[in-house]
């Protein structure tokens, strides 16, 4: 089965520079991300996994050309969104789309419902008047709401509703692509399941391919294809969703691993866990080498000196580890 | 029969607010014996830090009121106690670490300063005595280089290394209960579990007992010896911590134990979800406040409110339905 590529990234690089002084002059960069490549098969689920501040968001934000790319290049359905400008940009925005972490924050509560999720189609030019109206009550339909609620406004909905409202707007212009940028971490557990259940649905029902961006493993297992795992601003593993569960080889993989609590009392007592020393060093000044040497259980001499490379080292599994065999295999002999 | 450590009986707290007056805690009872660790699970609004903040009246009022119910510490009462008695149990017997270490510790003053505050307070020590006694509490709970760090403000901490401190700063004292209200809900994965490692290794070290509050099922598991889960203001149900993963009996249980995606997962299942919301409550209730968005829910159940009753004589349950038959018990 070949799979269709939708997007592909390139050593995609964003740095944030640091301004000081009275002439503003720049001092340095936080690398928010430093060199990121990977491709997205059409009608998948792309989980991007990473603790705060590792760059998963701005690497979503990244592709959808919200932030533009210091380096590399971000291709999408055949076109290199990093070279389109203006119209031709704003062209491509309806294939992409994006749904937000804090449904509090990301709805204009000046508007109503209805003008939140009609906008976009008005911006656009697909619809107009008595068309712009079938359209919302047809996405207010859509993420199960009642058409009713067009004429409220976000501030008399709850966070679970609000989310579908972000939902309803991100499906208006009939999208290819999604960005989930931690679209659940602020709702409430009983509602996550709701909002994790209707996307899924959707994904169904519209072939929609999302990069679905997440600090919750669990989640991420439940609804990705294949995922991928950063760290400090570059990826340090990808594969399919079961390879990367029962097989992770990266140190960091199988350390954030083995610290996601299991819900259930007799699975964690059988548990080894690996707990990590420290904290994630700055993406202003990261480590050199290998960016995971200054937690990593099984580092070297050689991991200060060079930065390991992003290879495929079985059909499917990325890997950037010295550690790691060209074959798949984390040798763990190295350790002195 | 000896005192129990806490015993805490029919707790009711409101609200008052421009909407009403809110029944936040609605007659919640449990007890605790020294050196457990339990768990007080529930979602956003159910009540749980509130029972635990009327416990050492820290709720402020107005508008807050503690209406109902005792707290006996040792067997004294701790919602009757004159503020200098209870000044005296709150952080020097019972303390607490909060959800977000930033907003909880004094950005002015440095860690050593705010380390040694309740060590003078409470344990009469001279600023000497406090000063070399922060040193072994910052070294207990693994901060490296800790006569440096003592001159250190909060900012200079990392998140987790600020829920360091706080855990040194609840432990100065020697307290009989840790009271641990979202401790890693802000903290990432890999830092969560440094801060339950710290904790369970001290709990072993100094035998405290430990009331845990938290939304994560998962967290409950891997801690608690006995959890209790709360609902609309209510506790409805309560069982040891296997027994309850094992057979949750409220329907509220199930489904949040069904709602949550697994790490071990070995098949893709669909999520089990709960229909509609978590009630805020205006008045208190006086039918079953989980009917509306139960799917087994029975004329009964709309008629009246359960009373948590002994399903076995340790699982505690207030519902009528036998979640395997969908019938009445």
């Amino acid at each position: 089965m070949s799979k269709e590529i939708l997007l592909k990234v390139d050593n995609l690089v964003k740095h944030f520079p640091i301004y000081r002084g009275v002439f503003q002059r720049q001092v340095g960069a936080v690398r928010a991300v430093d060199g990121v490549t990977f491709d997205v098969y059409r009608g998948e689920t792309l989980g991007l996994v990473g603790e705060s501040g590792c760059g998963k968001s701005t690497t979503g934000r990244t592709i959808l050309q919200l932030y533009r790319p210091t380096s590399g290049s971000v291709n999408f359905d055949g076109q290199d969104l990093v070279a389109l400008k203006g119209e031709e940009l704003r062209q491509m925005r309806r294939k992409m789309q994006m749904i937000f972490q804090d449904p509090y924050a990301s709805l204009n509560p000046r508007m109503t419902v209805g003008e939140i999720i009609g906008e976009p189609l008005m911006v656009h030019n697909v619809a107009s008047g008595k068309e712009i109206k079938e359209r919302i009550t047809h996405l207010l339909d859509i993420v199960s709401l009642s058409s009713a609620f067009a004429n409220r406004y976000p501030h008399e909905f709850s966070g679970g509703q609000r989310q579908r409202i972000g939902v309803a707007r991100a499906l208006a212009l009939q999208p290819e692509f999604i960005v989930c940028d931690e679209p659940i971490s602020a709702l409430d557990v009983s509602i996550q399941a709701q909002v994790i259940n209707l996307l899924e649905d959707l994904q169904k029902q519209f072939n929609l391919t999302y990069l679905f961006i997440a600090h919750d493993l669990s989640v991420v297992r439940h609804i990705s294809d294949r995922v991928a795992v950063m760290y400090l601003g570059v990826l340090v593993e990808l594969a399919d969703r079961d390879t990367m569960y029962n097989n992770p080889l990266h140190p960091y993989t199988q350390a954030l691993l083995s610290a996601v609590p299991i819900p259930d009392p007799l699975a964690e007592e059988r548990r080894q866990r690996t707990v990590l020393e420290g904290d994630v060093p700055s993406p202003v000044n990261p480590p050199s080498g290998c960016r995971f040497r200054t937690r990593c259980p099984l580092a070297y001499s050689y991991c200060a000196e060079a930065q390991p490379d992003w290879r495929e080292v079985q059909p499917g599994h990325f890997v950037a580890c010295h550690s790691v065999s060209d074959t798949g295999i984390l040798d763990k002999k190295e350790v002195m | 029969m000896p005192n129990r450590l806490l015993d805490v009986q029919g707790l009711e707290t409101h609200f008052k607010t421009q909407e009403g007056v809110v029944h936040a805690v609605n007659g919640v009872s449990f007890a605790m014996e020294e050196g457990e660790t339990l768990g007080i699970v529930g979602e956003s609004g159910c009540g749980k830090s509130v029972t635990v903040l009327s416990m050492l009246r820290l709720i402020p009022s107005p508008p807050g009121k503690i209406v109902a119910g005792k707290a006996l510490f040792h067997g004294d009462d701790l919602l009757k106690m004159m503020s200098e008695e209870i000044r005296h149990v709150r952080g020097a017997q019972i303390s607490m670490i909060f959800q977000d270490p930033m907003t909880s510790l004094n950005p002015v003053l440095t860690i050593g300063k705010q380390l040694a505050e309740p060590l003078i307070l409470h344990m009469n020590m001279t600023q000497e005595q406090a000063r070399d006694r922060s040193v072994e509490l910052l070294e207990m709970v693994g901060i490296p280089n800790a006569v440096e760090r003592l001159k250190d403000y909060p900012h200079q901490y990392s998140g987790g290394m600020r829920q360091r401190v706080m855990i040194a700063m609840a432990l100065s004292c020697n307290p009989q209960i840790l009271i641990a209200d979202e401790p890693t809900t802000a903290l990432d994965v890999t830092i969560q579990a440094q801060i339950i490692e710290l904790i369970k290794r001290l709990r072993d070290e100094l035998g405290m007992a430990i009331i845990w509050i938290t939304h994560d099922l998962g967290v409950i598991a891997g801690i608690a010896q006995r959890v209790v889960v709360m609902y609309g203001g209510y506790i409805v149900e309560e069982a040891y911590v296997k027994e309850l993963y094992a057979n949750p009996q409220h329907p509220y249980t199930i489904g949040l134990l069904g709602s949550l995606p697994r790490l071990d997962e070995t098949q893709h299942q669909r999520l089990y979800s709960i229909n509609g919301l978590p009630p805020v409550l205006y008045q208190k209730p006086s039918v079953c406040p989980f009917a509306p968005r139960c799917k087994w829910a029975m004329d009964s159940c709309w008629r009246e409110n359960p009373m948590l009753e002994p399903f076995t004589p340790d699982h505690r349950v207030a519902c009528w339905v036998d979640p395997k038959t969908g019938k009445r018990r």
